[in-house]
């Protein structure tokens, strides 16, 4: 029963990778990445795949939930693939969103103080929570679309400011939570993890707001050739606007994850160094940092690879500390493949063949 | 004059304003003493901003600089402490640092790839590679850090009972910024820097070499980092793998608060060294203080950053729409 049901897992990968391949669709090289790390770990950490059904309870209702250390994987990862939607989107318009580590401790912090002082309702708590994060991505929108300021640097500004704001909200205090909506954000079970639930719905729906209308190609005209989209009609500015908004949303969303995670708001290291990781998943995805074209669920892909490496690496008893050097190179290894020198190199050599 | 020099005049304004500041509301803030101490204390700050100026001039960025200086610190630590002569492990270091940059400039200009993601790969591997060295502090044992350095400090004004001495880490300071706008205003790799910066076809098609320009400008920036970690050795006297994390956000904020734009071709590493301070010297007023909390600082620089980077915007439009 077992056998056969691995047997049955690894058929429908390879199915889907093959289709993926033969469809020349982006998402295949993340993808195989993934399945080359898992196949590893296949032979060579036996424990890795063990999966365990337990009983739980959500809200009083009885839900299976699922332990073992691939819905780990999926649960760490979804911090950063719900940053990875918004920010595809922001690079896909040219841009990048250095602030949303900071714009998280802006969230987190707003969540827990209202909770914690002002006793609010949790569903005021996290609205209030969300529109800090929207508020913040009009800034970043405003800085970038109507004064023109290069991505970079307009998002630098709230990136060095927004942790102090943070912290100006928790007063400097790590803020400890106990309500039993806000801590099951990123703790609570479906089965799966509530924050792989949150992602997957954000994906979807952001998928679907974007390709099923015409918003994700001026998203990519715009990214394409900012100049020629405007002449043609598109305001380009909103475009971008709109983009940073969603980014900020994002953002807010990841740091409530993070924040109910661990039932406390840590205003210094929440989302701390995570817009790097954010923008290494869109850029694994396949995304070009020159804009374009973009591709959603490649970047979440990019987001489990990094999180699959990095526990990969945990469970063969890699120190934790020599761990930023296979990240690098994986970096690395994925600029490269997107090299125009080395994609010629590799025609060549296969026409040649 | 010229207005192309505003940025730079606005910078100065606001140095002028803070130290000002800093000395109506306290008394002895604007002491021999202090100002020595804002040179001396942000002296790794700036000779990393003036890495980092060259590589902003050429329209690039390097966020590698930070774990630059980590590794730099723990290999001294660990080398020195191992035997090695300190003034020998420098020499090691910086040939390291040189070729670091120099491995990642070759990346970005020979397959052209974003500087962004190479040197964030090479943020991480320097990193990771201070961390295998060693995962402690270690503290630096040897004569040449306990008297060596100590001795190199110039005795310049005697108050009171007190000799005020300008720290060899100052020093450093000023021989990296002088160096900086000699190389950046009067030499042939200067001009093409900022050629490149400008616009890096025409460039490209007047002649300049243009990928071994990039190539230099990073090896200088990962000379600068690791000149950098040897500076902070002198003065925290200790190694530590997991030190400076952001700091690279620290020297390019005080480049652009210097006047330094971002899309390339303009700077000036005087005005970097003016960032520097106004960073610098927020903190010591906010040291001063006493009551404020750390957070203000970080909003003040953010609030800072807006402003420069505002009037920068709207010059730039007054100069493009003449």
């Amino acid at each position: 029963m077992r056998i056969a049901g691995i047997i049955v897992f690894w058929l429908v990968a390879l199915a889907f990778l093959y289709w993926t391949r033969r469809s020349r669709n982006v998402v295949f090289w993340p993808l195989l990445a993934l399945a080359c790390l898992l196949v590893f770990n296949l032979f060579f950490t036996p424990q890795f795949f063990r999966l365990e059904l337990r009983e739980g309870s959500f809200f009083g209702l009885p839900v299976a939930q699922l332990y073992g250390v691939p819905i780990d994987v999926l649960n760490h990862a979804s911090k950063v693939g719900i940053l990875a939607v918004g920010m595809t989107l922001v690079i896909a318009v040219g841009g990048i969103d250095l602030s949303v580590g900071a714009v998280m401790a802006i969230a987190g912090a707003m969540m827990a103080t209202l909770s914690v002082q002002l006793e609010l309702s949790p569903a005021v708590c996290i609205l209030a929570a969300l529109g800090a994060g929207i508020i913040a991505g009009m800034w970043n929108g405003f800085l970038v679309a109507v004064m023109g300021i290069p991505p970079m640097v307009a998002t630098l500004i709230l990136m060095v400011a927004g942790r102090g704001v943070a912290q100006l909200i928790t007063d400097g205090q790590i803020i400890i939570f106990n309500n039993p909506i806000l801590t099951s954000i990123g703790n609570a079970f479906l089965l799966v993890p509530v924050p792989f639930l949150l992602m997957l719905v954000l994906l979807i729906v952001t998928w679907l707001a974007t390709r099923v209308t015409a918003v994700g190609f001026l998203i990519e005209a715009v990214g394409d050739n900012e100049v020629a989209t405007h002449r043609a009609g598109v305001s380009s500015q909103s475009i971008k606007f709109l983009v940073y908004v969603f980014c900020g949303f994002c953002a807010a969303i990841a740091g409530l994850v993070q924040t109910s995670n661990i039932r406390s708001a840590d205003a210094n290291n929440i989302g701390l160094r995570l817009e790097l990781d954010a923008i290494m998943s869109v850029v694994i995805g396949g995304t070009a940092m020159t804009g374009g074209r973009f591709y959603l669920a490649s970047s979440v892909v990019g987001a489990l690879l990094i999180q699959a490496l990095t526990t990969t690496m945990y469970a063969k008893d890699v120190s934790p500390v020599v761990a930023p050097v296979p990240k690098a190179l994986v970096i690395l290894a994925v600029c490269l493949l997107q090299s125009e020198r080395v994609r010629r190199f590799l025609a060549s050599r296969r026409d040649a063949a | 004059m010229n207005s192309r020099y505003l940025p730079l005049v606005i910078t100065a304004f606001v140095l002028a304003l803070l130290l000002g500041a800093g000395g109506f509301f306290f008394t002895n803030f604007i002491s021999f003493r202090v100002i020595i101490n804002l040179f001396g204390d942000n002296a790794f700050v700036g000779v990393t901003a003036v890495g980092m100026t060259f590589v902003i001039i050429s329209g690039g960025i390097d966020l590698s600089v930070a774990s630059v200086i980590a590794f730099t610190t723990i290999f001294i630590a660990q080398t020195v402490n191992n035997g090695m002569h300190p003034l020998v492990s420098m020499a090691l270091v910086l040939i390291l640092g040189l070729l670091f940059g120099a491995i990642q400039g070759w990346f970005i200009s020979y397959f052209n790839l974003p500087p962004f993601l190479v040197t964030l790969a090479g943020m991480f591997f320097a990193r990771g590679v201070g961390f295998i060295i060693n995962d402690i502090s270690v503290a630096i044992k040897h004569p040449f850090y306990s008297e060596t350095i100590r001795g190199l400090a110039i005795p310049v004004a005697q108050v009171g009972r007190a000799v005020v001495r300008i720290p060899f880490t100052a020093q450093c300071l000023i021989f990296f910024i002088l160096g900086g706008t000699l190389l950046a205003a009067y030499s042939r790799f200067g001009r093409n820097v900022y050629a490149i910066g400008s616009n890096e076809t025409s460039a490209r098609l007047m002649g300049v070499p243009v990928d071994q320009i990039k190539i230099w400008v990073y090896a200088l920036s990962g000379f600068c980092a690791t000149a950098a970690g040897c500076v902070v050795t002198f003065y925290m006297q200790s190694g530590n793998s997991s030190s400076f994390v952001g700091l690279e956000m620290d020297a390019i904020a005080a480049a652009v608060i210097g006047g330094t734009l971002l899309t390339g071709g303009v700077g000036w590493v005087a005005g970097t060294l003016m960032g520097v301070l106004i960073l610098g010297s927020i903190q010591s007023l906010i040291t001063f203080q006493g009551s404020l909390n750390n957070w203000w600082a970080k909003i003040f620089i953010g609030t800072l950053l807006f402003l420069f980077i505002s009037v920068q915007q709207l010059l730039n439009r007054r100069l493009k729409g003449r």
